[in-house]
């Protein structure tokens, strides 16, 4: 059965890669401006929205403008969710009468789906009126899903170009990522899950009598529209509580299969745009490799763990995968961890199973790659520019020891990029030590834990790594609609993704400033095999030496308690 | 003349860097070094001292209130801080210390001279600080000169051994490239007349002191790079020690807090941060071994960056000179006659060309030299109008000279120039020599191969070099022919012919806009604008004040293949600087599993399980951490000073070298260090 498992887990990985080649390569010609198939149906259309909304599209902007013209335009975007929250009362498309959203959960939503984080301290049949998840809550899943991909953009075109002043328009990559690859693709995704029996209403709820007599409430809505994007732009908050694990996000097996395909699918996609934006293929695929290598080894843990349980229920005699609490049992062990891996790998926080109930070093795992700043394939471009910043430090820190001021792509790495690499790694990582820190002694922080213990620090990190990590999902043990964790989440998310966005379009800008060294003998390879386990390395002690006090005292000890027959 | 040894080893007596004169005084500095003013400038060891005051507060505490508990553990936790904060204030003193003695040295030669100033004509006896700018001095012989200046009338020869270690006489004589003096050296004889180019402080010699003593070091940007690196680690260290309170709070136990400080120190890359400045200053420590003088840092730091070395031939890649090693005679000629004609053409010749023919013609025929008086010949020297010098004796006249001149000289006489001696010439030419026709009257009798002789061991020196990347460039007045056959010889990668100031500049700018790090030697005027464009520019001090000036490195032995060590230096710092940085975060594993597992052994006891190194006691695993942090610092002086082994291999090699020992051995030495410190202190019941 184990071989079944892993040749499953193989099977989609190589599916995975076999997509986001191809992907990639259209993508690097979208952001080059050359001609694709897409064209004849998008080009008209994005001369139209330029025409309409006074973009200049040849003109290029340095990397200040470029920053600025992002921030405003999220902004925008956030209050545009906060305000259409609180008078969703009086707006359409509200067949259950949902009042306004009160504001701290407003402002926590706002943030959360405007960071592309998606978290989720409501519930979403519970709370959101169709008008509020279709017009702002999927747009914004749009938007900054694209957000993300125009800085991974902005970066690679600064450490590609040379001697030059800007780093591209930021409107028309924002166009352009949305036209050419989220809109395509999320419309043939929907369509496949709606044949799959996904739901696409604006129905009221139905009430229907179970075959046990009891009467139930089934939600309706227009999920299909909503899930496809919710996947692609690894933005993972999903229309109903329950995310990927309703039947009707995710009806079949086909369905589980392409949700976990296409979490990944763009941010893989993205090291080969990478690659040939910088003009060697190899570069992308360097990164790619080590962003696998993480992979597995996150993968084969939770695996791994899962599959081997609690050993007090082996001692009462049960037989086969016991660990099946939280799992919905048409998933599996196999489905449901490589899900949970995937899922907090990318910044996408959808999840077919509950993280909470995984073994304590299962939980470990989706908990280390969100604190590691989800640069394992990450969001969509969160994920590239997260790791180039790795990159960066990598460079500079093994590069130093061939004797030569460290370079990467030609460009030398000085004091500019270091100071700005740092902030990038540096404040994420202070807002989840702090936050959890200040929850974890403070009688508002740990009045919502529902577990004892150990696995109530554990919900709390959780809860802070997913929201400066920009993933979503959550240890569900943690009442996190309270006013202090809205607004502390909602802070952290916000501090997550700009202080991470700010940094690297400052390196965008100074690297496109850059000579470019040609490459030599004396020149410290980012094209070999070792540099792709130095990369991993560097990813992991970083994230390690960060974390590893906290990981200590929550899921570590949780595991070693529970090898001792103490659970919590 | 014997050579009085490179200034390093004469000033200190000995190049080794644990002798006792510099080991005293540096013990004195680095407890002088406490200073928090002088600790801000290493926000990494800053923060040691920090966590040390704090520590000893707290153990004072604990001894007022007579709370014993902890005091043993606090007690030997604030020794062992404050002594890691001394062992890396002990490692910058000891490397500055060096250079202090030398700056000391070289003070005493500046001792207070005074000076003849010439006003109008006058000599005025004045003090040599009194000196300014453009005044004129006259120096005679026995004098030392009072200042920085240049030779505007007469010629000396000058003992530069102060500031060179050389004790052969130069001569310093107006004009040309010789014209330059150094305040502080001697004139041996004759007299000479200086204008005073430099205010008193400002000369060349203060500038010495300076840099030598390290008083006005500058972080270098590589350096300030590294350090934003370390000080980003501490910060995230700073979080995750802090934060570990609040997580132990929650889990219903308290962390002290020296225990806490112990477990920050150990983790914040103290190892690099302690060691950090004494590589840079060991550095230019290592350069000045070689008697060169870096004008700054960053130039030591370049030279590691540097992927184009611009070389002159002459002197660098060949002898000074060309050489006879072959007689081509002409149709008809014996070459035996041919090198006897040769030989009474050059006897008179004192040109080194003119002697190495007198050289060949006795090694191959063994034609004793002649005295010309005896002969009555007469020597024709060589003119500009002829182009051709010779000898006539008894009805003969020999010349040589170059091929048209010659094949002027016996058209004149109803000669001509054979074909296959001009196809002699051609092919001469073709492989890098230089022809030199003979001819007796109207009659060619053949070729001279006058040959550049490269240096032994050159051509696997720049095969050396590029395997770690670097590309040679020859520069040279030569024509391309010659230049081609001469670089493939010395197996340089490229050459640039027929050489001028303009086009060497030219040159530079175009490698530097393609992104190449270049750097070259230059010793004239007419080099001070590539020496001053070029990344690094080592000037030979043999050269003039302007070139001395442009460059940012002045070689005192004046020998342009030390451009080749220069950036083996530079690559050697950046390498030390890697490799402890990378040690230093590697050790943190270690330390992690000896400490964490100690500080919760009581409320979490099964954290036990990552006590993988089996430490004895909790006390004893956080005191073994410490401990060890604090002595790996004072074990890796010696490597910090001496630099990492450095081999001409390329990035790859190194690279991979490099990872494996100070990568994967970072990571496993604290592992045994810790255990094997625990394991003593649990025998000497320290704990």
């Amino acid at each position: 059965m184990i071989s079944m498992d892993i040749l499953q887990m193989a099977f989609y990985l190589l599916l995975l890669i076999l997509l986001a080649i191809p992907l990639g390569f259209y993508m690097a010609r979208v952001f080059n401006g050359e001609s694709t198939f897409l064209d004849p149906i998008f080009r008209p259309l994005e001369r139209l929205i330029y025409r309409l909304t006074g973009v200049d599209a040849g003109r290029e902007m340095n990397w200040r403008e470029y920053a600025l013209m992002l921030v405003v335009f999220n902004i925008l975007g956030m209050a545009a969710v906060y305000l259409i929250q609180r008078i969703q009362g009086i707006l359409p498309f509200n067949p259950q009468h949902f009042g306004a959203v009160p504001p701290d959960l407003a402002f926590n939503t706002a943030a959360s789906f405007m960071t592309n984080t998606n978290w989720q301290a409501y519930g979403g049949e519970s709370t959101m009126s169709y008008f509020t998840q279709m017009t702002v809550l999927t747009v914004q899943n749009f938007l900054s899903a694209a957000t993300g991909m125009t800085v991974a953009i902005a970066l690679t075109r600064g450490l590609a170009r040379r001697s030059a002043r800007t780093i591209g328009n930021f409107w028309v990559d924002l166009t352009r990522s949305i036209l050419w690859v989220l809109l395509p693709l999320s419309l043939v995704l929907a369509l496949i899950l709606v044949s799959q029996g996904a739901i696409q209403n604006l129905n009221p709820y139905l009430t229907i009598t179970t075959l046990e007599g009891d009467r139930q409430t089934l939600a309706m809505g227009p999920v299909a529209s909503q899930e496809a994007i919710k996947l692609l732009g690894t933005n993972g908050g999903g229309f109903f509580n329950a995310n990927s694990s309703h039947p009707f996000e995710n009806p079949t097996p086909l369905t589980n299969l392409l949700e976990m395909l296409t979490i990944l699918i763009i941010p893989a996609g993205l090291t080969i745009t990478f690659g040939q934006m910088v003009g060697n293929r190899r570069q992308g695929l360097v990164i790619l490799a080590a962003m696998l290598l993480l992979f597995v080894f996150a993968l084969g843990v939770v695996y791994a763990s899962e599959h081997y349980g609690n050993p007090k229920l082996g001692a009462l005699g049960m037989r086969g995968p016991t660990a099946m609490e939280g799992k919905e049992v048409r998933f599996g062990i196999v489905n449901s961890s490589l899900f949970a891996t995937i899922t907090t790998a990318a910044s996408c926080g959808a999840v077919n199973t509950m993280h909470d109930s995984l073994t304590p070093l299962g939980g470990l795992i989706p908990m280390l790659q969100m604190m590691l700043g989800e640069v394992v394939f990450g969001g969509v471009g969160s994920g590239l520019y997260g790791m180039l910043v790795f990159v960066i430090i990598t460079v500079f820190i093994i590069g130093l020891m061939v004797g030569r001021t460290p370079e990467y792509l030609g460009k030398k790495i000085e004091a500019w990029e270091v100071k700005m690499a740092i902030l990038a790694v540096l404040i994420p990582a202070a807002t989840i030590l702090l936050g959890s820190a200040l929850a974890a002694v403070t009688k508002t922080g740990t009045s919502s834990i529902l577990n004892p213990g150990p696995h109530g620090l554990s919900e709390i990190l959780y809860a802070f790594a997913s929201g400066a990590g920009n993933n979503g999902s959550a240890f569900a043990g943690l009442n996190a609609n309270t006013p202090f964790y809205n607004i502390a989440l909602g802070l952290a998310m916000l501090i997550g993704r700009f202080g991470v966005i700010l940094p690297v379009l400052s390196i965008a800008g100074s690297t496109a400033g850059k000579k470019v060294v040609p490459p030599g003998p004396g020149t410290f390879q980012t094209t070999s095999l070792l540099f792709t386990g130095l990369l991993a390395a560097v990813v992991l002690i970083v994230g390690a030496l960060t974390f590893f006090p906290a990981l200590a005292l929550g899921p570590l000890v949780e595991q070693l308690l529970m090898l001792a027959g103490k659970t919590f | 003349m014997p050579r009085e040894g490179n200034i390093s080893n004469r000033l200190t007596g000995s190049s080794n860097s644990f002798n006792r004169a510099l080991l005293v005084p540096a013990i004195k500095d680095a407890f002088r070094k406490l200073d928090p003013r002088s600790q801000l400038r290493n926000p990494v060891m800053f923060v040691v001292e920090i966590g040390a005051l704090l520590t000893t507060f707290f153990t004072l505490r604990d001894l007022a209130t007579g709370m014993c508990t902890m005091l043993a553990l606090n007690i030997q936790l604030t020794v062992w801080l404050w002594i890691t904060v001394l062992f890396a204030n002990f490692a910058e003193a000891l490397a500055e210390g060096r250079g202090k003695a030398q700056a000391a040295s070289l003070r005493r030669t500046r001792s207070e001279t005074m000076a003849k100033k010439l006003v109008n004509g006058q000599v005025q006896q004045v003090s040599a600080s009194q000196l300014r700018k453009d005044d004129i001095v006259l120096v005679e012989a026995g004098d030392v000169i009072p200042g920085d200046g240049e030779v505007i009338e007469g010629i000396a020869s000058v003992d530069e051994s102060a500031i060179t270690g050389e004790s052969a006489p130069v001569i310093r004589e107006s004009g040309g490239d010789r014209s330059a003096v150094t305040g502080g050296t001697r004139v041996l004889s004759d007299w000479i007349k200086v204008r005073i180019t430099a205010n008193p402080g400002e000369t060349f010699l203060d500038r010495m002191i300076r840099l030598v003593e390290g008083a006005r070091r500058q972080k270098t940007p590589n350096e300030i790079a590294l350090t934003i690196l370390l000080v980003g680690l501490t910060i995230v260290f700073l979080l995750a020690v802090a934060t570990l309170e609040p997580f132990a709070l929650h889990s219903g136990t308290q962390v002290p807090v020296p225990v806490l400080i112990a477990l920050l120190v150990c983790l914040i890359p103290t190892t690099i941060g302690g060691l950090l400045s004494a590589i840079g200053i060991a550095g230019m420590d290592r350069l000045l071994k070689r008697n060169i003088l870096a004008m700054s840092g960053r130039a030591v730091e370049a030279a590691g960056d540097v992927d184009i070395l611009l070389l002159d031939k002459t002197g660098t890649i060949t002898l000074g000179n060309r050489m006879a090693t072959a007689f081509i005679p002409a149709p008809g000629v014996t070459e035996a006659y041919l090198a006897d004609a040769a030989q009474l053409a050059s006897l008179a010749d004192e040109t080194p060309e003119g002697r190495s023919i007198v050289v060949l013609a006795k090694n191959r025929f063994h034609l004793r030299e002649r005295d010309l008086g005896s002969l009555k010949a007469s020597f024709v020297p060589f003119s500009a109008h002829t182009r051709m010098s010779g000898v006539d004796l008894e009805g003969r006249e020999i010349r040589k000279g170059a091929a048209d001149a010659i094949e002027a000289y016996v058209r004149e006489r109803g000669g001509f120039l054979p074909s296959e001696v001009k196809a002699a010439v051609e092919k001469v030419a073709r492989e890098g020599g230089t022809p030199l026709v003979v001819a007796e009257g109207a009659r060619v009798l053949g070729v001279i191969y006058l040959k550049d002789v490269i240096k032994g061991g050159i051509k696997e020196r720049f095969a050396e070099l590029r395997r770690m990347g670097i590309k040679t460039v020859m520069i040279t007045g030569d024509n391309p022919l010659t230049a081609a056959a001469i670089a493939a010889e010395a197996g340089v990668d490229d050459f640039l012919a027929e050489a001028t100031p303009e086009t060497k500049l030219k040159l530079i700018r175009d490698y530097q806009a393609k992104g190449h790090l270049v750097a070259m030697t230059g010793d004239g005027t007419n080099d001070a604008p590539a020496l001053a464009q070029a990344d690094v520019g080592v000037a030979m001090n043999s050269g003039t004040q302007a070139a001395k000036e442009a460059g940012n490195m002045v070689d005192l032995d004046s020998n342009p293949t030390k451009l080749i060590e220069v950036v083996e230096i530079g690559k050697q710092l950046l390498m030390t600087r890697g490799a402890l940085t990378t040690f230093s975060i590697a050790n943190d594993v270690a330390k992690y599993f000896a400490i964490i597992p100690a500080l919760f052994a009581a409320n979490y006891p099964e954290l036990k399980a990552l006590n993988i190194m089996g430490l004895a006691t909790p006390q004893s695993a956080i005191l073994a951490a410490v401990i060890f942090n604090a002595l790996i610092i004072i074990a890796l002086v010696p490597l910090a000073l001496r630099g990492v082994t450095y081999r001409p291999l390329g990035a790859n090699v190194t690279l991979r070298r490099n990872i494996l020992i100070y990568g994967l051995g970072g990571l496993i030495v604290p592992f045994i260090g810790i255990k094997l410190i625990d394991l003593l202190l649990v025998a000497l019941h320290l704990v």
